[in-house]
């Protein structure tokens, strides 16, 4: 199976809705037990607003819709990400994060990058987030 | 921390199955919903011999190395005080269920960044026939006392 790609277009778009019950399933699912993931009296005590989404759950949730693109968790042979801001999650409200993968480059013999842009709100939350993708 | 822990090298660590639950509790985790990741008979059918863990599920056993580093005395880092700065992974193939997996674990670098330490990472991950997975590179921000 290969696709048509154009570097420029748009092939997914993902809303994720992360609440504290995600980050503790994240918590026991991944073994990242920081517990700035899940107690804001800790979080508060180094710094931050509260409680943050781990920033593998961003990263790992952000692939999902380029994964369901291409029909194939093998498909993708490199992923990166900057963590540039760090997810609040609201205990009531918790945190809305918007993403869109768009075709960047043709690197050829059937490789292309794919940039991701993720968002809370209007800011970026992961920088330099690209995936290169076996197409064909 | 210490910034003479740069090129240290941790010895590899013990084997790390994995699991099918744990693969199916992790693409829940992430939202995922390829059924080659939940559907056995799936991920035969596309070609692989078990189910298949999403990209990043490789953070669940780069962990097993980083878990070195934080029990490194030498090294003084406190969890609470780490954020996660970037991270790569480069595949060499999809983990699937039954992969015997060993991490050898490396700090590339530490530099000083205001109060904080940038600490880089590798980490190569081999299953049991010693054949590359992934390899995983992680920038660590490790806040000072404050």
């Amino acid at each position: 199976m290969s696709f048509a790609l154009s570097e420029g277009q748009v092939i997914a778009k993902y809303d994720a809705h992360f609440s504290r019950d995600s980050l503790v399933r994240y918590a026991g699912a991944s073994g990242d037990f920081n517990a700035i993931h899940y107690r804001d009296d800790v979080a508060q005590q180094v710094g931050l607003p509260g409680v943050l989404a781990h920033g593998m759950l961003t990263m790992g949730t952000a692939i999902q819709p380029v994964v369901d693109f291409f029909g194939d968790p093998g498909r993708i042979v490199d992923y990166q990400v900057r963590f540039t801001r760090p997810v609040p999650v609201d205990t009531e409200a918790g945190a809305d994060v918007h993403i869109t993968a768009t075709v960047a480059k043709d690197l050829g013999e059937g490789l292309w990058r794919i940039d991701l842009k993720v968002t809370l709100g209007e800011q970026t939350v992961l920088g330099k987030s690209q995936a290169i993708v076996r197409a064909a | 921390m210490n910034p003479e822990l740069a090129g240290k090298v941790y010895p590899p660590t013990e084997p790390y199955l994995v699991g099918r639950e744990k693969i199916r509790e992790f693409a829940h985790a992430v939202q995922a919903t390829n059924p080659v990741h939940f559907d056995v008979a799936a991920a035969n059918e596309a070609g692989y011999d078990d189910l298949v863990a999403p990209p990043t599920f490789t953070i669940v056993v780069q962990q097993r190395g980083l878990d070195q580093l934080l029990a490194d005395e030498s090294a003084g880092i406190e969890l609470t005080r780490v954020v996660h700065g970037d991270q790569r992974f480069a595949f060499e193939r999809p983990i699937v269920a039954g992969d015997e997996l060993t991490v050898q674990f490396k700090v590339a670098g530490v530099r000083a960044l205001g109060g904080n330490a940038m600490v880089t990472t590798e980490a190569d991950i081999f299953d049991a026939a010693g054949e590359k997975v992934a390899a995983s590179f992680a920038t660590l921000v490790v806040g000072g006392d404050s």
